[in-house]
């Protein structure tokens, strides 16, 4: 916008210039020739004005559509506790067509185990340790780019892609490091409008019920995510 | 009767007014969108933003095209007989731009990575024998000059520690694919016990680091980062834990 209004600014500068120029350069020809009088104004404008329209593309000026950003609703197995809602967050940046760099973020809250329930008053866990959110960084990879159809005339981009996090769980009232591995599938419906869905495995270590193990969250989710 | 022909007429107008709605919408289009011109004898539209969706339509050189919006390395482009298609930017780099002068469509090549500004990017590793996940931000002020802001967790078995440093780094060959650098930095570190081990209190203390590591360009914007780092964490008691840390991850540059 800037180089525009500086572009514009010195349009009219140069255009004042050319007739403060020509009419200084054209008075003393004036009375000298009056024949030459019709001829000077029109050579000199066609230096100072050229006709053909510059305009040089602004790469910044460019729409780029790089940045994903969604939110996702799924289920997680929470190991030992029950299968759970999961809401979350995800964003995502594009660097290739190949590769995507994403952090997600989700919140579930897990339910009783077995042993809590075959006990009856037995309570492992406080209301607040139940509550379980994951974080997570990864990168993902475009395995099978492809185009989906629906009838003869529909065609909508998809892909079908692997992605690998490190992150945290925060369940039982401590967090976790977390491994993350996983793919999804992903349609885009327009340019901007995406829809995934989602398979994932997060492995950590816990120490909860007696020994210690390699907890594995299986996560089934849908996002719907719009690209910026 | 009269009403009638006066809701005929109100119709009529809104209806002219509205077919030229449309007219008015495409001229806008024209002016918002920038224009290359095509420099070889032709360029390729594919049906999507990737290598391996079909080519559909080809426009000839001298054709004009409009740039819509561009996704990773492809330029979304409509053709004056008003195909749309997607183009890649080597492609695009050969079409020419209103100055005459060759679109620069904005590759990323290694030149970039050297003369890269900013940066950002997500490691992993061990810290001390803790599972550690940092992520960084950092602002290259010279080629071999950076500075870096970096946020960690360790997660081990008896606490969950997180710091942050500022730390300065120099790099002695940044045109090399393979670039070392060195750092020194100093921060604040949080050691919070599990409660369900030890009845400790969280300890704030200040942590200084020094670490050397490879940058490696990998391609576009990617490069990928290792390095290792020696912590010293001045604690308030008689001797200063040291700690040393191992990473290994990948950043992107700007």
């Amino acid at each position: 916008m800037e180089t525009r209004i500086q572009r514009i600014f010195l349009r009219i500068t140069t255009g004042f210039m050319a007739i403060l120029l020509s009419s200084l350069m054209v008075a003393p020809v004036w009375a000298a020739e009056n024949s030459e009088e019709q001829k000077k104004p029109d050579e000199l404008g066609s230096i100072f004005d050229p006709k053909v329209e510059r305009r040089d593309v602004e790469r910044e000026a460019i729409d780029t559509e790089n940045w994903e950003l969604g939110a996702y609703y799924g289920l997680i197995s929470i190991e030992d506790f029950g299968t759970n809602e999961l809401v979350g967050a995800r964003v995502a940046y594009h660097v290739t067509e190949d590769f995507f760099i994403e952090a997600t973020y989700a919140q579930a809250t897990a339910g009783f185990s077995s042993f809590e329930r075959l006990n009856g008053n037995v309570v492992l866990l406080t209301d607040e340790q139940r509550e379980y959110s994951q974080f997570n960084l990864g990168l993902g990879f475009n395995l099978l780019p492809g185009e989906g159809f629906i009838g003869e005339e529909l065609a909508f981009t998809s892909s079908l892609y692997l992605i690998t996090a490190l992150g945290s769980t925060d369940f039982a009232g401590e967090q976790r490091s977390t491994i993350t591995v996983g793919g999804g599938y992903r349609v885009l419906f327009t340019d901007w409008l995406a829809v995934h869905l989602t398979l994932k495995d997060h492995l950590y270590d816990i120490e909860l019920l007696g020994t210690a193990k390699t907890a594995s969250d299986l996560e089934i989710s849908t996002s719907i995510t719009i690209y910026f | 009767m009269q009403s009638i022909r006066l809701i005929i007429k109100a119709s009529l107008v809104y209806l002219l007014l509205i077919s030229f709605l449309p007219l008015s919408v495409l001229a806008d289009e024209e002016d918002e969108y920038q224009t290359v011109k095509v420099a070889e004898p032709f360029i390729e539209f594919h049906t999507g933003p990737g290598r391996g969706y079909p080519v559909f339509h080809i426009v000839e050189k001298g054709q004009s095209l409009l740039l819509i919006k561009k996704k990773t390395q492809w330029f979304k482009v409509r053709s004056s007989k008003g195909h749309e298609g997607w183009a890649h930017e080597d492609a695009m780099q050969k079409t020419i731009s209103g100055d005459e002068q060759l679109f620069d469509a904005g590759n990323f090549l290694q030149q970039d990575f050297t003369e890269r500004e900013w940066e950002a990017g997500v490691l992993g590793g061990d810290f001390g024998g803790a599972t550690s996940l940092a992520i960084y931000s950092g602002w290259n002020f010279t080629q071999n000059l950076s500075t870096e802001i970096s946020i960690s967790q360790a997660l081990g078995n008896v606490a969950d520690i997180r710091f942050a440093t500022i730390s300065l780094l120099h790099q002695p060959f940044p045109e090399w694919r393979v670039s070392p650098f060195f750092k020194l930095g100093g921060g604040i570190i949080q050691t919070r016990p599990f409660t369900t081990l030890i009845q400790t209190q969280d300890r704030t203390d200040e942590i200084v680091n020094v670490g050397l590591g490879v940058k490696a360009y990998v391609s576009r914007q990617f490069f990928i980062r290792m390095e290792y780092t020696r912590y010293t964490i001045l604690t308030s008691r008689n001797d200063n834990d040291e700690v040393e840390e191992w990473k290994l991850g990948f950043s992107v540059f700007f």
